[in-house]
């Protein structure tokens, strides 16, 4: 909506371009071209093959053939995947409920400009700075019970008496997970929030604090009211990354255990590389941009 | 007060895990010198994550130069069309569109090759790249190019000469985010690449905790997570400024 609007003002402000500009089409192509042999070899073909592969019985070595709609119908009796539907909904509640309270609280506390703020700010975005592998592998080593250093502090502070399963229980492997996207996340999720807490006009505080607001209506009344465009990106933003989920699973709990956080990205890998079903792995993908163009439909409709 | 204890107690949980896996990384300094010598040697992954590193930064510059240029300054047939299908990239899980890719490279023969990976990495950095650029380019004043126009240069000349100059910020921009998605990125070169000796530092150093046989070398390990995220951390103190701008413009899009 803005991108029109700018480009349109900015049209309007210039006049239609000048004579010597229109009538250059084939320069305009020439310079687009580069980008047109991009998306369209690189994404538009592969979106066309992607929907073909569904359709075809394609393993990974030999010849594919027309099988519609088996690879469809079949979905329905993988039951990985649909344990890794739920598993990643519920994984996908829980991260984005935790990281935007954490983001928020993070965003409240380093607001205002004052002295010493900009380390704060640098010190909770500098994991964003790590790559996704890295810092899986940070974490994996980080709560060994052998090697890492959580176990012994939390026993030298009394916490627990013995080797904690950071990643040998369902619950503990998804705590773990979420604590590590937590660390690698909520920091850049702050600074998005940061930009949203800095539109909103000083005039607007002072004049509810004259008003005789007290400090949680502020937050309740204005804050949170000014803020929901920009809550509103971070949610499909966290939304969108977590029912993706791939390398946190696939790095730091390889599933485990017994496939109890295996997310449904993880599925697709799997029937495509292990399996060595490209067909069934297609048709699974196209459920999934399916399911997700239409949930970022109804939350930008929800949201804005 | 308690803001500043606050404040202090989260930096603190915040900057440990860097700073552990550095010291754990350097308790034993032959952990890596051994990971010099892990699988195909240390030199061989470096030098692929570099290679495909340089060669999507130098793809995603030159596209998204040429194509933010022609976004801005000229009107052409199948313009909105072709702006519109680069941004729907960032509407396509990952996943969807690897596993095409992966036989569609098969057939041009650029499967397990670092320049196959490279060009899908572009693709996957034209929505922002591209949108960056345009917006840069259009932020310039078209009489700076109209004077070198009336002079007699030709549009490339004028593009060129003057007009990548005026857009230098957005260029280290997208230049930095492809270094960034480039080196960084699991999931690609997991799918893409299938020979040992063409991994990425990523893809090698995860497969040093799936080896079935012997005990995983936590401290190699730790090494290899230092080399992956030490040319980050010295491009985030260098270019913050970037970082945060590159920041902003891709998640406030649209």
């Amino acid at each position: 909506m803005t991108l029109t609007l700018t480009r349109a003002g900015r049209r309007a402000a210039h006049g239609a371009p000048p004579a010597r500009w229109r009538g250059k089409k084939v320069q305009g192509w020439l310079y687009a071209a580069p980008t047109a042999v991009i998306v369209g070899v690189l994404f538009v073909v592969p979106l066309v093959l992607v929907v073909w592969m569904s359709l075809n019985r394609w393993p990974l070595l030999g010849p594919a053939h027309f099988n519609a709609p088996d690879n469809y119908a079949r979905i329905a009796d993988n039951p990985l995947f649909l344990d890794a539907v739920l598993f990643t909904l519920k994984y996908t509640a829980i991260t984005t409920v935790l990281l935007s309270s954490v983001a928020l609280g993070l965003a409240l506390l380093v607001q205002e400009r004052r002295p010493g703020v900009g380390f704060f700010r640098t010190a909770f975005f500098l994991p964003g700075a790590v790559g996704f592998a890295a810092a899986a592998l940070l974490f994996y080593g980080m709560l060994n019970n052998d090697f890492g250093p959580v176990d012994p502090m939390l026993r030298a502070l009394g916490i627990t008496h013995e080797p904690v399963k950071w990643i040998g229980t369902p619950n503990m492997a998804l705590f773990s997970t979420i604590a590590l996207v937590l660390w690698r996340f909520a920091g850049f999720n702050m600074l998005i929030l940061l930009t949203g807490l800095q539109a909103i006009p000083v005039e607007v505080y002072e004049a509810a604090r004259s008003d005789g607001a007290g400090r949680r209506q502020i937050f309740t009344r204005i804050t949170l009211p000014l803020l929901r465009p920009t809550l509103a990106l971070m949610l499909i933003l966290s939304v969108t990354g977590s029912l993706l989920a791939f390398d946190q699973f696939f790095i730091f709990t390889n599933g485990g255990p017994d496939n109890s956080t295996v997310s449904m990205v993880m599925v697709v890998y799997r029937d495509a590389f292990f399996r060595f079903d490209l067909g069934g792995a297609a048709a699974l993908s196209v459920v999934l941009l399916v399911g997700l163009v239409g949930l970022n439909a109804l939350m930008m409709r929800r949201l804005r | 007060m308690t803001r500043h204890l606050t404040l202090s107690a989260l930096a603190v949980l915040f900057l440990f895990p860097l700073v552990w896996s550095g010291w754990a990384s350097l308790e034993d300094p032959s952990d890596y010198l051994e990971m010099a010598r892990f699988g195909e040697g240390l030199g061989t992954y470096a030098t692929n994550s570099v290679l495909v590193s340089a060669m999507t930064v130098a793809g995603t510059l030159v596209v998204s130069a040429l194509g933010g240029y022609a976004f801005a300054r000229f009107d052409f047939p199948g313009k909105n069309l072709l702006f519109l299908a680069t941004l729907a990239i960032l509407m396509v899980p990952y996943a969807t569109i690897l596993i095409p890719l992966y036989v569609l490279l098969g057939f041009i023969g650029l499967q397990n090759s670092l320049v196959g990976l490279s060009l899908v990495f572009v693709m996957f950095q034209l929505p922002f790249a591209l949108f960056m650029m345009r917006n840069a380019f259009e932020a310039i004043p078209r009489e700076l190019e109209e004077a070198a126009l009336v002079d007699g240069c030709g549009t490339f000349r004028a593009f060129s000469r003057i007009l990548l100059h005026a857009v230098r910020p957005a260029l280290v921009t997208v230049g930095l985010f492809a270094f960034l998605a480039s080196w960084n990125d699991f999931f690609a070169p997991l799918i893409l690449l299938n020979d040992g000796s063409s991994f990425t530092l990523p893809v090698a150093v995860v497969s040093m905790t799936q080896r079935t046989f012997g005990a995983i070398d936590y401290g190699m390990l730790q090494a290899g997570v230092m080399v992956m995220a030490i040319p980050c951390l010295i491009l985030f103190i260098v270019l913050q400024r970037h970082y945060v701008r590159g920041f902003m413009s891709g998640a406030l899009r649209g």
